[in-house]
C-alpha cells in the first residue's frame, strides 16, 4: 500500500519535473492538477499553504514544493522519492546538453517548439489561477480579495521579491488573529 | 578538495536564493564566476540560455553543468546535494510545524492572508510567461501564438486535457506553422 504510494508519487514528480519548462511556479501548478483534481490526495486550501510554504523557504521553488508535498503524501521516504524524482530529468538532460550544447541551440526545430510550449505553459497557469481564484472568490471575503489585488500589484507591476510578500502577509495574518481573539471572535 | 569546495558554495546558494527563479542568479553568479572562477561570463550566460530551454531549476542545472566541467560526475552529484540540503531540512521542518499545528486559530489566521497571496504571485508568473510568448521580446503581438493560448484554455477548461499533452502540442503546433508559413 505504502510502496505503491510511493511508486505513484515518484512518478509523477519524475514526469511533471521532465516537463517543467518556465519555472517552479509551472511545476506547482502542475502538481496541483495531479495531487489535488486527479488523485484527491491533498485538497485545494491545503495546496495552497503547501506552496506558500514552498515558496517562503529558500531554495528552488519546484523542489521545495516536492519536498513539502512529499511530506504532506508519505513522510521521510516521500520527501526522499520526490527529490530523486525532480532532480534527476534536469541532471539527466544537462548532462546530455552540455556535450551537445551548440547544435543543441542552434536547432530551428528544438527553438520552434520550445517558443510554441510557451503558449501552452501560460495556459495552464491560467486554468489554475482561474480555478483557485474563483475558490477565493467564492468566499466573499473582503480583505481576501483586497489581499489577492494588492500582492498582484506589488509582485507584477513593481516586481517585489516574493520572499516579502510572503512575510508581510504572515505578520498582517498574525496581527488580524491576535486582534480577533482579543475581540473574543475566535 | 574542489569536492569540498563545490559542495560549500551551492550549499549557501541553495541557503541563500529565496523566491525562487532568477532571484538566484546573481547569488550564482557571484560564487561560481566571480569567486571561484569555474565558468567565464560567456560559459554562465551559456548556461542560462540552456535553463531557459530546458527544464528544471536554474540552480539544480547549474549545480550539474558547473560540476560536471570542474569535477565531473562526482562533481555534479556532491553539486547537486549541497545545492538541496538547506530546502530539504527548512521545507521538511516547515511542513512538520504546519501539519501539526494547522487548527491553532494563530495558523489559521496567517495562512488565512497567505492564501489569496499565492494566487496572485502564481497570476504574476503567468502573465510574464504569456508577455514574453505573445511579443518575443518585440513590440507586434504574435497572433499565432494568442491562438495557440486561446485553443490550450478550451483544451484544458472544457475539454479536461492533460496539462502536459497541451503544452506538447503547442510546441508541435508552433512547428507545423513555421512548415506551411503561417
Amino acid at each position: 500500500m505504502k510502496l505503491q504510494r510511493l511508486k505513484k508519487i515518484f512518478f509523477s514528480t519524475l514526469y511533471l519535473s521532465a516537463f517543467t519548462f518556465g519555472g517552479g511556479y509551472v511545476i506547482v501548478t502542475l502538481m496541483k492538477k495531479k495531487f489535488v483534481d486527479d488523485y484527491g490526495w491533498i485538497d485545494e486550501k491545503e495546496m495552497l499553504d503547501l506552496v506558500a510554504i514552498a515558496q517562503s523557504s529558500p531554495g528552488a521553488i519546484a523542489v521545495n514544493g516536492a519536498i513539502v508535498v512529499g511530506y504532506k503524501l508519505a513522510g521521510f521516504w516521500g520527501v526522499v522519492v520526490s527529490i530523486i524524482a525532480t532532480i534527476l530529468p534536469p541532471f539527466v538532460i544537462i548532462s546530455v546538453i552540455s556535450y551537445f550544447y551548440v547544435a543543441f541551440q542552434s536547432n530551428i526545430f528544438v527553438k520552434l517548439m520550445l517558443e510554441g510550449m510557451q503558449a501552452g505553459v501560460g495556459a495552464v497557469i491560467a486554468s489554475v489561477v482561474y480555478d483557485m481564484a474563483r475558490g477565493i472568490i467564492k468566499e466573499k471575503n473582503k480583505i481576501s480579495l483586497f489581499i489577492m489585488g494588492l500582492a498582484f500589484i506589488a509582485t507584477y507591476c513593481f516586481s517585489i521579491n516574493v520572499m516579502y510578500v510572503v512575510i508581510s502577509c504572515a505578520l498582517f495574518g498574525t496581527a488580524q488573529a491576535l486582534y480577533q481573539r482579543k475581540r473574543g471572535i475566535l | 578538495m574542489i569536492l569540498f569546495q563545490l559542495f560549500i558554495s551551492f550549499l549557501k546558494i541553495g541557503l541563500f536564493s529565496f523566491g525562487g527563479g532568477y532571484a538566484a542568479l546573481p547569488l550564482i553568479q557571484e560564487q561560481i564566476v566571480s569567486f571561484h572562477q569555474w565558468l567565464s561570463l560567456g560559459e554562465f550566460t551559456d548556461l542560462i540560455t540552456i535553463s531557459q530551454m530546458t527544464p528544471g531549476p536554474i540552480a539544480i542545472n547549474s549545480a550539474t553543468f558547473v560540476g560536471l566541467k570542474v569535477a565531473g560526475f562526482g562533481g555534479a552529484i556532491v553539486a547537486t546535494i549541497g545545492c538541496i540540503l538547506p530546502s530539504c531540512i527548512i521545507v521538511s521542518a516547515l511542513a512538520y510545524i504546519y501539519l501539526k499545528y494547522r487548527k491553532m486559530s494563530l495558523l489559521q489566521g496567517i495562512l488565512g492572508s497567505l492564501r489569496p497571496a499565492v494566487v496572485a504571485m502564481i497570476a504574476t508568473a503567468g502573465v510574464a510567461i504569456l508577455n514574453t510568448a505573445f511579443f518575443n521580446n518585440t513590440a507586434t503581438l504574435h497572433l499565432d501564438m494568442v491562438f495557440l493560448f486561446v485553443v490550450a484554455v478550451g483544451l484544458l477548461q472544457y475539454k479536461k486535457w492533460n496539462p502536459i499533452a497541451v503544452m506538447v502540442m503547442c510546441g508541435v503546433a508552433k512547428v507545423v506553422f513555421y512548415m506551411i508559413g503561417v
